[in-house]
């Protein structure tokens, strides 16, 4: 498995953590820390599919 | 002698060696990270009450003892390197050794951070006196984070000597050196996947 792979998978570990967190903040009331970690989380949903076509080229293995 | 198969890919695995030996070791950092969550587990289930006493005082949640935004920050600040190291091989990928330097070097930059706010957090439980012996919850939230820590350590050593004297390779054998970036980014980002384990197991549950 390459960098890119395991980065891919990292990004989609990322994406969870972030929007569950961010969940689980407005329901603790951490309501801005909420907001962000949401908006990280859509950020890397937006990042992950950047990359994926921008190292479409690059062998998974 | 020439070590085989640094740069071209060995017929039988597919990959080129560094790869099956940087596997082979986090496959070991794994079982060790791995038991350490089971032990967390195991006290977790024994426990009458998580966090329960630490320093005379009892806790009824995790993120009563520990600061969460101050974990949040940290978590922000590893994916945000695992975006740099992956950007530095990129770099190399694309024959820009140039941007590879400035990534890798923010890559450095971002491990220190992540070690300054531990020291911050650590730092900020000793002084109200909770230390690794008053109790389960310290004793296995120093443990974990304090080998996640030593492994971040372990990162930065490398990717410094990857930024610094050993970025010389460049020159002389940019495919083997392309290879060895990759290998210390596949180490970089078990280090963070650890902690985007880490950080919701032990600050939010």
């Amino acid at each position: 498995m390459s960098l890119k792979a395991i980065h891919i998978f990292f990004i989609a570990l990322s994406i969870l953590l972030a929007l569950g967190f961010g969940v689980w903040s407005i329901y603790h009331h951490y309501v801005f820390m909420g907001v962000i970690s949401l908006l990280i989380g859509i950020a890397l949903v937006f990042y992950g599919i950047r990359f994926l076509r921008k190292l479409r080229h690059v062998d998974m293995r | 002698m020439d070590i085989p198969y640094t740069a071209t890919a060995r017929p039988d695995t597919g990959v080129y060696n560094a790869k099956v030996g940087i596997w082979l070791f986090l496959a070991s950092e794994v079982m060790l990270f791995g038991g350490l969550f089971s032990a967390y587990i195991f006290l977790r289930i024994g426990a009458p009450a998580w966090p329960g006493m630490l320093g005379g005082q009892l806790y009824k949640t995790s993120f009563d003892v520990l600061n969460v935004p101050i974990g949040t920050f940290n978590t922000m600040i590893l994916i945000a390197s695992s975006v740099t190291i992956v950007m530095s091989w990129a770099s190399l990928m694309m024959n820009d050794f140039k941007k590879y330097k400035r990534y890798m070097g923010l890559t450095i930059l971002c491990g220190l951070a992540f070690l300054v706010v531990k020291a911050f957090e650590y730092n900020a439980k000793f002084s109200h006196g909770l230390f690794p012996a008053d109790g389960n919850f310290l004793a296995i939230y120093f443990t974990l984070t304090g080998l996640h820590g030593l492994h971040v350590v372990g990162g930065i050593i490398v990717n410094s000597y990857f930024w610094g004297p050993g970025s010389k390779m460049w020159k002389t054998d940019p495919k083997r050196f392309t290879n060895r970036i990759e290998v210390a980014g596949l180490y970089w980002h078990f280090v963070d996947i650890v902690w985007i384990f880490l950080f919701p197991t032990i600050y939010l549950l």
